[in-house]
């Protein structure tokens, strides 16, 4: 028997693809959006003065930049419940912890990104807001990050779509997303090909367009010619 | 007039030491600085003039030594009748009389030229934007620059920027102005302007100005007073008129001599 592409079942299984590819896609905005604050954080924690503020952050950005996500997303899952039974309640939602596990992990990416695009902004700003007798608070919001952060945002772009192609390990705490629902659905027919080739062709389209809007946003932010 | 009611200097540096690593940049300056007085400091790179202005500032820490604002320590406060490092609070407070013109000029490049202006006033002196924006747009008007608030820094030249970096000083209303070699990084032709600007100030005001500047030319005619800085001390504290006709240190005739000759 030959095998042959069943565009009839591409339409049966498309709608509830999609919907699976919602959740995909919410994973990606929460975590994504964990990981900026999270990653800005933990930037301005490894700044302080003080050895016992900066040096846990060191230790945190080290420590999850060493160990694969998905066994910080097995460690998150299912350890850290038994270990503390009082916060338990909060992990035991797999859509929870994996939003948890991809923005903790990638704030420590977005945190090196950060970093890069605070060392860049000259000396000389920072001199001028204290010369204004700005406070620490104020130098950082009116003066620094508006300038560290346009210059990054094209790799802070580029981890927002590795993020996002790495939302399908959620798979393996049994979050509802698109390769959960490709892997069900190809399981119940014996059918895996359309179903992982549209999860395929998802990921592709949403990629390409995600890196042409970052493209557009840089040219939006970026500063007049010098 | 008895001591205790003898109003203190504005400015006061008492044993100022400053040291990067082994090198000593400033090595015991004493000097008062009364209130309104219009200081140039003058001598060969490296000697310390800069460093001086960073400390009042508080962009550098001093290795030694005290600074007194108004009587009031900078650096240090008194804690149960004892005197330990100043906090934060303790030295912004006495930074807000203080302002600094930098010869980068340091503005912000991501704001338009009247938020440069208005940004501190509002968000340090607490103005309301109405406020900030008058006071920015009468100072942007004495510096000339009526026409370009809504530039960014980047289509102003050096001598614009620099006009506008004043402005935003000026509009802190501080009373101790601290420029740094202002006109250093402009183009020969643009360094009069700036100068003019500096006397108008000067004139129009009661503001305290410590001028870092190799406009000898500026220190002699409308400073009121003038330091030679050499080697981390002051060599030379003297009245303008006498420290370019009649210096009373070698060092001194010989810096000036070089420098004169460079811009006669």
């Amino acid at each position: 028997m030959e095998w042959q592409w069943d565009w009839a079942l591409v339409g049966h299984i498309l709608p509830e693809l999609a919907r699976a590819f919602r959740v995909t896609i919410a994973a990606t905005v929460f975590g994504f959006s964990l990981a900026l604050v999270g990653g800005l954080l933990l930037t301005i924690l490894r700044r302080s003065r003080w050895k016992i503020i900066s040096w846990p952050a060191h230790f945190t950005v080290e420590f999850i930049r060493s160990t694969p996500l998905l066994v910080q997303l097995f460690f998150i899952y299912f350890v850290l419940p038994i270990q503390l039974p009082d916060f338990g309640g909060m992990f035991t939602s797999a859509f929870v912890t994996g939003v948890l596990a991809l923005g903790l992990h990638y704030s420590s990416y977005t945190s090196e990104v950060y970093r890069a695009g605070i060392d860049g902004v000259p000396k000389g700003q920072w001199e001028a807001a204290a010369a204004l007798n700005m406070s620490r608070g104020r130098t950082w919001t009116s003066v620094v990050l508006p300038q560290a952060i346009p210059p990054v945002l094209p790799a802070l772009g580029n981890y927002l779509i590795a993020m996002f192609k790495d939302t399908p390990l959620l798979y393996a705490i049994s979050v509802a997303e698109v390769l959960t629902a490709a892997y069900q659905i190809g399981s119940q027919r014996f059918q895996y090909v359309e179903a992982f080739t549209i999860v395929g062709a998802l990921f592709l389209i949403v990629s390409l367009i995600s890196a042409w809007l970052i493209r557009r946003m840089e040219r939006w932010t970026a500063l007049p010619a010098q | 007039m008895s001591d205790s009611t003898e109003k203190p200097p504005i400015i006061r540096f008492q044993g100022l030491e400053k040291a990067f690593g082994d090198l000593k940049v400033l090595q015991g300056i004493d000097i008062d600085i009364p209130e309104g007085q219009c200081v140039s400091i003058i001598g060969p790179s490296g000697s310390g003039k800069s460093t001086l202005l960073r400390v009042l500032m508080t962009l550098e820490e001093p290795t030694g030594g005290r600074v007194e604002v108004e009587g009031e320590s900078l650096y240090t406060m008194k804690r149960n009748g004892e005197e330990v490092p100043a906090s934060r609070a303790h030295i912004s407070r006495i930074r807000r009389k203080i302002c600094m013109v930098f010869q980068h000029f340091n503005l912000f490049p991501h704001m338009k030229v009247i938020r440069n202006v208005t940004e501190a006033p509002i968000h340090v002196l607490g103005l309301s934007k109405r406020e900030a924006r008058e006071r920015a747009e009468s100072y942007l008007e004495m510096v000339g620059l009526s026409d370009k608030l809504n530039a960014y820094p980047a289509q102003l030249s050096g001598g614009q920027k620099q006009r506008v970096a004043i402005a935003r000083a000026l509009a802190m209303r501080p009373k101790i102005m601290l420029f740094d070699e202002i006109t250093s990084a402009l183009d020969p032709e643009l360094v009069g302007g700036v100068l003019d600007l500096l006397r108008e100030i000067k004139e129009s005001g009661d503001m305290t100005m410590l001028i870092v500047t190799h406009e000898m030319k500026f220190a002699r005619d409308s400073s009121d007073r003038v330091l030679f800085f050499d080697e981390g001390v002051i060599r030379e504290d003297s009245d303008p008129k006498r420290i370019f006709t009649n210096p009373e240190h070698d060092r001194t005739r010989q810096f000036l001599d070089t420098i004169l000759s460079e811009q006669a």
